[in-house]
């Protein structure tokens, strides 16, 4: 209960200060409220939503099956595989590291490591949601079809950079 | 635009639960458990972004984002969205709303995407952890690399939004 109220502590301290705008006629804390109201409109009217089916997929489509395909002689089904793989997953770019570590020590190669890193970061199935949710389908496919050649290329050319040997440490945080 | 989404979310999510259900019911249970903690967990940031945002933009009038991040800016524009992009923290999912948000102020597409496409791909802030892992060279590179990504991305997209 109190790390939930923590959690929350900006958002009740928030509706406190609209309740008081409103009350005293506060003009200014009206118009943030009125803001955040219609911001908070579109969220709710589709995130819930989302979420339902990112659940669901979680439990149909276990990651840990595709792990095991995405070694040094893979190619593009391992590809494909690494990059469906990220787009599983959930998160800040930063907690793909770790992930990384782990793949290539299952033996991924130095490529498909840096295009899972890619994929990580623009293509997950729950960002792209929200994506389509807030910028449209439009712009979500156009943006994801034009970043996915450019991700691969960067797993290529970085496999060239750093060569195919490269170990990733293990960081304990 | 509301309801619109609405819509498609709702009946995409109909279907998807429908078909689960026929096929496993505990399985559906737990997928729902889980979405619904993943709802849970990302709830509070999700509202406390929203709060920044709805306070900021009332104090940043509409011209002043025009003038920097609209169709006048050029290369200013991207330079402004790929430095903030890149150094900003904002996982990828809290930071759709300030896009449409800028979007609807007057900000180009090529912008919001050179500035969605750094904040997702480069992070300077990280940078130091990153290199814990890749060391120095790999993580600069992959970095500078997807610089260089997000600014072909912004182009494109300008191009053909």
């Amino acid at each position: 209960m109190n790390k939930n109220l923590k959690n929350y502590i900006w958002v009740i301290l928030f509706v406190l200060f609209s309740v008081g705008s409103y009350f005293i006629g506060f003009k200014p804390g009206l118009g943030m409220y009125s803001n955040f109201n219609e911001f908070f409109i579109e969220m709710i009217s589709f995130i819930p939503f989302l979420f339902i089916i990112i659940g669901l997929f979680d439990v149909w489509l276990p990651k840990e099956i595709i792990e095991k395909h995405i070694g040094r002689e893979s190619g593009i089904r391992g590809i494909f595989l690494v990059i469906l793989l990220a787009m599983l997953q959930a998160g800040p770019l930063y907690g793909a590291f770790p992930v990384a570590y782990v793949l290539s020590k299952k033996g991924a190669s130095v490529r498909n490591i840096f295009i899972y890193l890619g994929a990580f970061s623009s293509m997950k199935l729950p960002m792209l949601g929200i994506e389509i949710g807030y910028l449209g389908i439009k712009f979500t496919i156009l943006r994801t079809l034009i970043s996915l050649p450019l991700f691969i290329c960067t797993g290529f050319i970085m496999e060239k950079i750093v060569g195919s040997n490269f170990n990733i440490e293990e960081v304990s945080t | 635009m509301v309801f619109s989404n609405t819509f498609i979310f709702g009946l995409l999510t109909g279907i998807s639960l429908l078909l689960s259900f026929i096929l496993d019911r505990d399985k559906t249970f737990l997928g729902l458990k889980k979405g619904g903690k993943m709802l849970f967990n990302i709830l509070h940031p999700f509202l406390n972004i929203l709060i920044l945002i709805s306070i900021v933009l009332f104090f940043i009038p509409d011209p002043l984002i025009v003038h920097y991040l609209g169709a006048n800016s050029g290369w200013y524009g991207f330079g402004i969205a790929a430095f903030i992009g890149s150094i900003t923290l904002i996982p990828g999912f809290i930071s759709y709303p300030l896009a449409a948000a800028l979007l609807e102020q007057g900000a180009t597409y090529a912008v919001v995407a050179v500035f969605m496409t750094t904040m997702m791909m480069v992070g300077v802030i990280t940078l130091p952890l990153e290199i814990k892992y890749f060391g120095k060279k790999a993580a600069i590179a992959r970095n500078a690399l997807n610089l260089v990504a997000a600014i072909i991305i912004g182009i494109l997209m300008g191009w053909l939004m």
